[in-house]
């Protein structure tokens, strides 16, 4: 599976990070950085990740 | 599930809740009829936004709808507020006088702002609160430059709006009734934080009073205030902060117990005044109480935006299998921008008996609370450091899943 954050919505609000922490987390000056193409054991918590972004910044499409 | 086409699910409350709650159900797999109604006649739209972005926004406010995913299939009935439940009977009626017979119902009616005691009488002219997509239009109508904004209460939502009202250059004045903004739920060393926050950012915080009387002129509109220490505040336009109150008051008479929101076990089934399970009968997001595993169970309604998401969510999938119910497994969180300073927090900062400050960086903004119970962590909170919060959460979730919840 394939991730995007688009970075003009983010606004590190978190709760990608609390849902898969796996995949999303923040650097020191509360920039989000996350794995683009994560494994997909982690299918769950990533469309978890997805729902709980309060901006819906975070699409999830097929690994390229 | 599947198979069970003659059902149908009642859903009331059509915002966060009650979207969430009607995607669930399709997700997992439900077949048969499903109907939503909402007070409002829009279609779901998020509120957050309203006293942040939409206030501000140069363009005009965002547009806040929620996307409604294909597949919900639901019948919405707008505009149609539910005014009575009748659980033996099993139907709820709308306002209009129709009555849907269910076969599971969710209560999903959200909060509405505390008001003015009605012995105060009718409040002047631009005097708001702000709860709905009506309000914020009007309101933001009315933040022209050079006027002065008064704002009663410095919660999360009162601050957001003293923010805002200092974005768009107006002189505010903030009336607190507590010694600091959001100290009940954040604590002393927070509440300090935020008050510097708001001085620091020009706006006339002052604490432990309250408006008690408000002023108007000939021609009915707000000119200001008298607080309760006795000075006057000059003003254009006020906002009433004073807390949010859940919608339940339409189930008067119903037999649940739905004072203050309604009573739920954990898996979201709703209680009854003697806290027996009312069957068929389900609640999620600002009008229900919860049992929060942080504060020992007690039951609590809580107004977060994620716990919205989190209890619609497990209150669907326990609606379609009642006889092995769905536990909530979340830990509650919200956030605040203040002045461009990132308010983060798990857990339940107000449920501690004591908050270790781990950082606090008054100059770069930056600040790390943690809140125990006991000596028990039960939450946490940053200013400015996000990063923080994932391990905290972690840590919450597992004491929330092993420590038995009411």
């Amino acid at each position: 599976m394939r991730v995007a954050v688009d970075m003009k919505l983010c606004e590190s609000h978190g709760q990608c990070v609390f849902a898969a922490p796996q995949v999303f987390s923040f650097d020191d000056e509360e920039y989000l950085v996350y794995e683009p193409e994560p494994d997909d054991a982690l299918r769950d918590r990533v469309e978890k990740a997805a729902a709980a972004c309060p901006v819906r910044a975070i699409t999830l499409g097929p690994a390229s | 599930m599947t198979g069970d086409g003659r059902r149908h699910l009642v859903i009331v409350g059509a915002s966060l809740a009650g979207l969430r709650a009607a995607q669930t159900l399709r997700a997992e797999g439900f077949e048969g009829e499903l109907t939503v109604v909402g007070a409002e006649l829009h279609a779901p739209y998020d509120r957050p936004p309203l006293s942040k972005q939409a206030l501000t926004a140069p363009g005009g406010p965002p547009d806040t709808a929620l996307p409604v995913p294909d597949g919900i299939r639901a019948r919405w009935l707008l505009g149609r507020p539910a005014v009575a439940l009748d659980p033996r009977a099993a139907t709820v009626t709308l306002a209009d006088g129709t009555t849907l017979p269910y076969d599971g119902l969710l209560v999903a009616t959200g909060a509405a702002p505390r008001r003015l005691p009605p012995d105060r009488g009718a409040p002047p002219r631009r005097v708001f609160t702000l709860r709905d997509r009506e309000d914020a239009h009007a309101l933001r109508a009315e933040l022209t430059p050079g006027r002065r904004l008064l704002v009663v209460g410095a919660g999360f939502l009162g601050s957001e709006v003293a923010a805002a009202g200092r974005a768009l250059g107006l002189d505010v004045t903030v009336v607190e009734a507590g010694r600091l903004p959001l100290e009940r739920v954040a604590g002393s060393a927070v509440g300090a934080f935020v008050a510097d926050l708001h001085r620091t950012a020009g706006a006339d915080l002052r604490v432990e009073t309250t408006a008690e009387t408000l002023h108007s002129g000939p021609d009915g509109a707000l000119t200001g205030a008298t607080l309760g220490d006795g000075t006057t505040v000059t003003a254009d336009v006020a906002v009433l902060a004073l807390g949010a109150v859940p919608a339940t008051g339409w189930l008067a008479g119903s037999g649940l117990d739905a004072e203050g929101g309604v009573r739920c076990d954990r898996w979201l089934r709703a209680l009854d005044t003697e806290g027996r399970v009312v069957p068929g009968v389900f609640a999620a997001g600002d009008a229900a109480r919860v049992p929060q595993p942080l504060a020992d169970g007690q039951p609590m309604a809580l107004g977060h935006w994620s716990d919205a998401l989190d209890q619609a969510a497990t209150a669907a999938r326990t609606m379609l299998t009642p006889h092995s119910p769905h536990a909530l497994d979340a830990v509650p969180s919200f956030w605040s921008d203040l002045y461009g300073a990132r308010i983060r927090s798990v857990g339940l900062p107000g449920a501690a008996d004591e908050a270790r400050v781990v950082e606090h960086d008054a100059v770069a903004r930056r600040m790390e609370v943690s809140y125990h119970r006991e000596g028990r962590l039960v939450g946490a909170l940053t200013v400015g450091r996000t990063a923080r919060l994932a391990a905290y959460r972690e840590e919450l979730h597992r004491r929330s899943t092993t420590v038995p919840a009411g």
